[in-house]
């Protein structure tokens, strides 16, 4: 198509400018009668010498955000036919790239965090959606003024329900060197656990100013990253904290099976960092010796991805299972059916298991004190909590305690599961002896009736 | 309009009831038998039957190799339990249903669609077109957009991608996946009467001819008493078992 000039029509929508030319096309500021929504129009150049992969990007992008719904992705509003006047009109996201942060770098651990948690619950977001996005980096997320993260630019992406056209692809792998996951080398594009390793080259950059595995050109470069480890963060950087490092690296794993096994997990990890099982991925100082380098060198040549059937296959594997325990009130009945009912629901998987009871806050009555009380209080409770746990025999990097304060269990049990992504909750069932009217008002009843996932009511 | 599509049905009625009922829910007004509605099942007389009522309503119908063993018993070239099960059909069927076989063609083309029950490279032969060589030679030898096929029991979606390439994909059932016309695509639309990707849900598909897209089906049926009247009526029993575990 030709360059569009400011005022022009095409189907409904008016060119107000043209934002952005390059190799892929052209980016328009477009607006639309009964569209209430600010807008840009993305048009491919086809043909006359442009790549053949500008149509495959372009199919792929209409068909992922035409399947995507949810504030993580912007919102498909319009299209043109491919073979005559192909366009697609996408909501224009208000906010700043993630690369405006890269280039501040290094930043603070707990801006690192908050960043990283945002991309990581965008990206489990989509990956729920059956998409995996394979093309993360700074420049493909803005981060809205309420401080969540959209992620843009679908053109590489997977969606596991439509014919992939960038599978057996001979070309060299798509994806950005600096970010590319060591299975999208080998051409698996099925693993969202790509996007995870994207993502800890992100928080890699973010907590160091510089990339783990540079931006290597040629092939063999590119390579290196299935069997050569980066310099770890706190050799760079030493005010990166342990748990950051812990978390980054795990990310950074070659293979996939070593990494989170979910986003939501390194969204979990990043959100509670005083939870985060260190290892000695988060105390190195240094890379591996060349012994060590060599033997992964040697696993990397045997190294083969599996391919996964669809996104979900992964992430219901490794599930966030939330349990209530009511470290105030509970009987040692109720505990064993909840520990009973644990072990039921995370058998045979790598379920995450997080415990978590509510308490009041301690009243500030302006004594010098009071925070003393409060974290009294705290420790009293994470006891209480760990023995709840420790006949479950959970591995750390499985297991965390959370207590949590307020005057609303119910309330805070919900907003817990909602900003964890929690799978699976597991709660005390009221007495069966209760009057029906009064189980209704339980938090238990209440938290099941409203919780944004699969609750299990445990009765002993 | 919307094309429903049916393959390997294989003398399975309550598949093919089934089928049609919810490709009727579904809004079909066209529909497309592609071969291999009889052998191993219990009822080809009743499959035939229908078969042959919806061609006298304008359905395009074309032939299998189980049609091709029935009318030419020399021709058949099937393992065992196949060849016990053809027999036992040639007795079922009637003068009628083999002059409604013997008039069937090898390939039916509509518009910028081919129907074929294997492959439109060498449709007589009748081949597996399990990888995307096989894919390739049918949609080269179809020269149409769409090339609709059976014979793999398992569905399966190839398209055209440049340069030179076919991806394979493996459908996810009920959701609509776009077809435009700038490429070639081949459908195996999967077997109604006798799945063997594990589940014993009946496959069909349905193509939405305005907005080009494909949505392939399963749908449940009553496979227990499919197996039943196998048993009764003393075909092989792997028969039977294949339909209860989709194998």
């Amino acid at each position: 198509m030709h360059k569009l000039q400011a005022g022009e029509h095409v189907d409904q929508f008016r060119v107000i400018e043209r934002i952005h030319s390059g190799g892929m096309g052209d980016i328009y500021r477009v607006e639309a009668d009964g569209v209430d929504l600010p807008l840009v129009m993305k048009v491919p150049q086809f043909g006359h010498g442009a790549p053949a992969s500008n149509v495959i990007s372009y199919e792929t992008e209409l068909t992922v955000l035409g399947a995507l719904r949810g504030p993580h992705a912007p919102r498909l509003v319009g299209t043109g036919e491919i073979t005559t006047r192909p366009y697609l009109v996408i909501e224009r996201i208000d906010g700043a790239l993630l690369k405006d942060w890269v280039e501040k770098a290094p930043l603070p651990a707990e801006e690192v965090a908050r960043l990283g948690a945002a991309v990581a619950k965008a990206l489990h977001d989509v990956h729920q959606q059956e998409v995996n996005h394979l093309d993360v980096k700074p420049s493909n997320i803005i981060v809205r003024p309420s401080g969540a993260a959209v992620l843009i630019d679908f053109g590489l992406a997977r969606h596991a329900h439509h014919p992939d056209l960038l599978s057996e692809e001979s070309q060299p792998p798509a994806g950005s060197a600096p970010y590319v996951s060591p299975e999208q080398l080998l051409g698996d594009r099925s693993d969202p656990r790509s996007d995870v390793f994207a993502l800890g080259v992100i928080l890699y950059e973010l907590a160091t100013g510089k990339l783990p595995f540079g931006s290597p050109t040629s092939g063999s470069a590119l390579r290196k990253r299935l069997y050569r480890d980066p310099v770890p963060p706190r050799a760079l950087q030493s005010g990166v904290p342990e748990w950051l490092q812990e978390v980054i690296l795990r990310c950074l794993e070659p293979h996939p099976r070593n990494r989170y096994a979910t986003a939501a997990q390194v969204a979990f990890d990043l959100a509670h960092p005083d939870q985060v099982a260190i290892t000695e991925r988060g105390r190195r100082t240094r890379r591996s010796g060349p012994l060590a380098t060599l033997n992964r060198w040697f696993k990397a040549k045997g190294f083969e991805p599996i391919t996964l059937a669809a996104p979900s296959a992964q992430l219901s594997r490794a599930p966030i299972v939330m349990v209530a325990i009511a470290t105030v009130r509970g009987t040692e009945e109720g505990f064993d059916a909840l520990r009973e009912t644990v072990r039921r629901v995370t058998r045979d998987r790598g379920a995450r298991v997080a415990c978590v009871t509510v308490v009041k806050p301690t009243p500030a009555l302006g004594g010098s004190n009071s925070s003393d009380n409060a974290a009294q209080q705290r420790l009293e409770h994470l006891i209480l909590l760990r023995a709840w746990a420790e006949p479950l025999r959970l591995p750390a990097e499985l297991l965390s305690m959370h207590v949590l304060e307020s005057n609303d269990p119910v309330e805070a049990l919900i907003h817990y599961a909602h900003v964890n992504h929690v799978d699976h909750l597991v709660i005390g069932a009221p007495p069966p002896s209760m009057p029906p009217k009064l189980r209704a008002s339980t938090v238990s009843m209440r938290v099941a009736a409203d919780a944004p996932c699969s609750v299990t009511l445990a009765r002993s | 309009m919307k094309l429903a599509l049916f393959a390997d049905v294989h003398g399975n009625l309550e598949a093919l009831n089934a089928c049609l009922e919810h490709s009727r829910k579904s809004g079909a007004d066209l529909h497309a038998f592609l071969g291999d509605f009889v052998g191993y099942g219990a009822d080809p007389v009743a499959v035939v039957d229908i078969v042959a009522a919806h061609a006298q309503r304008g359905a395009i119908v074309v032939r299998g190799n189980h049609e091709q063993t029935v009318i030419d018993a020399s021709s058949s070239r099937m393992n065992r339990d196949a060849e016990d099960a053809a027999d036992w059909t040639r007795e079922q069927l009637g003068s009628a249903h083999r002059a409604f076989i013997e008039q069937l063609p090898l390939v039916a083309r509509l518009d910028d669609m081919v129907f074929v029950h294997a492959s439109a490279a060498s449709p007589e032969e009748f081949p597996y077109v399990r990888d995307t060589v096989r894919a390739a030679e049918s949609l080269r030898a179809a020269r149409s957009t769409y090339v609709f096929s059976g014979h793999v029991h398992e569905p399966a979606l190839y398209c055209t991608a440049p340069p030179n390439r076919i991806v394979a994909f493996t459908p996810f059932p009920g959701v609509a996946v776009s077809v435009p016309r700038h490429r070639q695509w081949l459908a195996i639309v999967g077997s109604a009467g006798q799945p063997r990707d594990g589940r014993p849900a009946a496959c069909y598909a349905v193509a939405d001819l305005e907005r080009r897209t494909l949505t392939f089906f399963r749908v449940p049926y009553d496979w227990h008493a499919a197996a039943a009247k196998i048993r009764a009526a003393g075909l092989p029993e792997v028969l039977a078992w294949r339909l209860e575990r989709g194998e």
